[in-house]
């Protein structure tokens, strides 16, 4: 646009900024901010009432009335989730698993949409769009012979099936992420290196990666969260207590397998506080990526 | 490929140029090994058993004996879940989806405005989604617990109502479901990816529609919409495909009751593979589903054609 054209469109723009104009925004403002505070609040209530209950001794998780406030707050109640025979193990295994598999992901999600992003083959297009058609394949459509195959291989009531699969792709999604982020750096450099007789893997290693940290950072913590939080496919898989993850391992604590003697909400309860606090934590830390790496890969469709 | 190569004091030749294109075909295909063996052996392999077994009668410790159509057939006429549970998938979906996709659009406009502390009411509405299902579904039970949640002495303090019995209703299960299914969607990932659309609406678009005395509905109407047609429509797409296979939510809070009224249809596939070993049935399940599923998403996109705005796309 012409710098006339410009001035003319700014002094048009000033004029409707008037006093009155100015003051109606600085209202509006002040109303948007106590909508996203209010829903801020309403959306926070379960996690201060989840919290605050997992503090009440357990003879005051089912009282009536209710009360909100513990009597004491008993602190003691995560220190004896610890203490439980299992919640150790489950801890440990999910952390184990859900490195595994996003680590797996993160690799060769990465190099499927490098290639799918950065070189020309034949039979890109065809397989690219195969790639895509298979994020709306619900997971209950290869449910059931994927069940088989690890009945097969004998791997039932292992951690095989909850991790080798995802180093194999990692998934549509993730590919589709990497392609769309890996095709907005420009080629030029790629050639540029090629020239000094860099190899591919160099190039991605030294060229693409170090500019990619976004979308590393955004497919990291989303597959992080979707294998930390995975349930179906541990539940059919997994069926022996000790070996279970903290998603059945909460749900199985839930349904006690004879009658107990004291009820165990108060530990349920710290349970599913403190199976949430590594989730939280990582997203804290790693939410600016996240979004702007969804942005750069330009989601539009 | 090649001519962006061939700058001054590079000698191109044709047998050279024909090579490097062969060796970026080769570790093309080489980088996309693990996808294609991931793609054959995990979904293409799968799907075609899930065609076979869906014809025959298989319990695993016996091999698979071919019926032909009769697994199909006992679905239509003689289970009498079938129906129901594709009944209480739909009314969940149709209810949900839109729910969800308005809730999330409206929070994304919501960060959208530049507001200072925009970092932190964004971390404050994610949250949600990040609770691990179980968890929350758990949270919920409690929440929603008619004689001692939370909820229900709230309605009964402030507002002196008996609340519903929630989960353990059967009017209300359904209802709690989404309910709960909402509070982890308007801020979840829905809502990111409307963020990142609407972060790509060009800001002089709405300068120029102030200037004309555009309002605010208008502005939204007139240009958030159309812009972040895209968006919507992907979001619409895998929120449908999302919440048809609805299952973790209902197994863990109501185990697909009370009286069936969650009961959906991942849930009954679920039952017929693994609790009653049907494996021939529940892959004639899985095959109906999935037909349908498809059918869904094939509409969705005929659909588009008619809404969806492309910025970039010559006619």
């Amino acid at each position: 646009m012409a710098g006339a054209a410009d001035a003319a469109l700014g002094e048009r723009y000033r004029s409707v900024h008037t006093f009155g104009a100015r003051r109606r925004q600085y209202a509006g403002r002040t109303l948007l901010h106590l909508i996203a505070v209010g829903l801020s609040f309403i959306l926070m209530v379960p996690f201060a009432w989840a919290v605050i209950s997992s503090l009440k001794p357990w003879q005051e998780i089912r009282l009536l009335p209710p009360t909100f406030w513990p009597s004491t707050f008993m602190w003691s109640n995560y220190s004896e989730v610890w203490t439980t025979r299992l919640f150790p193990n489950w801890a440990q295994n999910t952390f184990l698993i859900t490195i595994l598999a996003t680590l797996g992901t993160v690799i060769t999600a990465a190099l499927a949409g490098y290639a799918f992003g950065r070189f020309r083959f034949p039979g890109r297009g065809i397989l690219f769009g195969l790639t895509l058609s298979t994020m709306m394949l619900p997971q209950a459509v290869t449910l059931v012979p994927s069940y088989l195959l690890f009945f097969y291989l004998g791997w039932l009531n292992t951690y095989y099936p909850l991790i080798v699969p995802f180093w194999f792709g990692g998934g549509a999604f993730f590919i589709f992420l990497f392609r769309q982020f890996f095709m907005t750096i420009p080629t030029e450099l790629d050639d540029a290196a090629k020239i000094d007789g860099a190899s591919y893997l160099q190039i991605l290693t030294h060229i693409v990666l170090p500019l990619s940290l976004p979308v590393f950072a955004t497919v990291g913590i989303i597959a992080f969260i979707a294998h930390y939080d995975s349930f179906l496919f541990p539940l059919i898989i997994l069926n022996d207590p000790p070996k279970f993850t903290l998603s059945i391992g909460l749900r199985w604590f839930s349904f006690p397998p004879q009658a107990e003697v004291i009820p165990r909400d108060h530990l349920l309860l710290a349970m599913a506080v403190m199976m949430t606090i590594p989730i939280v934590l990582i997203f804290f830390f790693g939410q600016r990526y996240l979004v702007r790496g969804l942005i750069m890969s330009g989601i539009k469709g | 490929m090649g001519t962006h190569i061939g700058s001054p004091g590079v000698v191109v030749t044709t047998r050279r140029r024909w090579s490097l294109a062969r060796q970026e075909a080769i570790f093309g295909y080489l980088f996309l090994l693990p996808w294609i063996i991931g793609l054959v052996v995990f979904i293409v392999l799968p799907m075609l058993a899930t065609v076979f077994l869906s014809l025959t009668t298989y319990s695993i410790v016996k091999p698979p004996v071919f019926t032909g159509l009769d697994n199909f057939i006992r679905a239509f006429t003689q289970d009498v879940l079938f129906w129901p549970s594709m009944g209480r998938t739909f009314q969940w979906a149709i209810l949900f989806v839109p729910l969800a996709i308005g809730g999330a659009m409206m929070t994304a406009v919501l960060l959208n405005q530049g507001l200072t502390f925009t970092n932190i009411y964004r971390t404050i509405f994610f949250l949600p989604h990040l609770t691990p299902i179980v968890a929350s579904m758990y949270i919920w039970t409690w929440l929603l617990q008619p004689q001692f949640g939370f909820v229900n002495e709230l309605l009964w303090q402030v507002f002196q109502v008996q609340g519903p019995g929630w989960f353990a209703s059967k009017d209300w299960a359904m209802p709690s479901l989404i309910l709960v299914a909402l509070w982890g969607a308007i801020g979840g990932n829905m809502m990111l990816i409307f963020l990142a659309g609407l972060q790509g609406v060009p800001k002089e678009l709405y300068e120029v529609a102030a200037i004309d005395g555009a309002n605010l509905w208008q502005r939204f109407w007139n240009i958030t919409l159309p812009m972040i047609s895209p968006v919507l429509f992907f979001n619409l797409v895998l929120g449908i495909i999302g919440a048809l296979q609805a299952f973790t939510n209902a197994f863990v809070a109501t185990d697909g009751g009370p009286a069936y009224a969650t009961w959906f249809f991942a849930l009954h596939i679920y039952q017929h593979a693994f609790s009653f070993s049907e494996m021939g049935y529940a892959s004639a399940l899985a095959l109906v589903f999935f037909i349908i599923l498809v059918a869904f998403t094939y509409v969705n996109f005929k659909m588009s054609v008619h809404w969806v705005y492309y910025a970039g796309e010559v006619k």
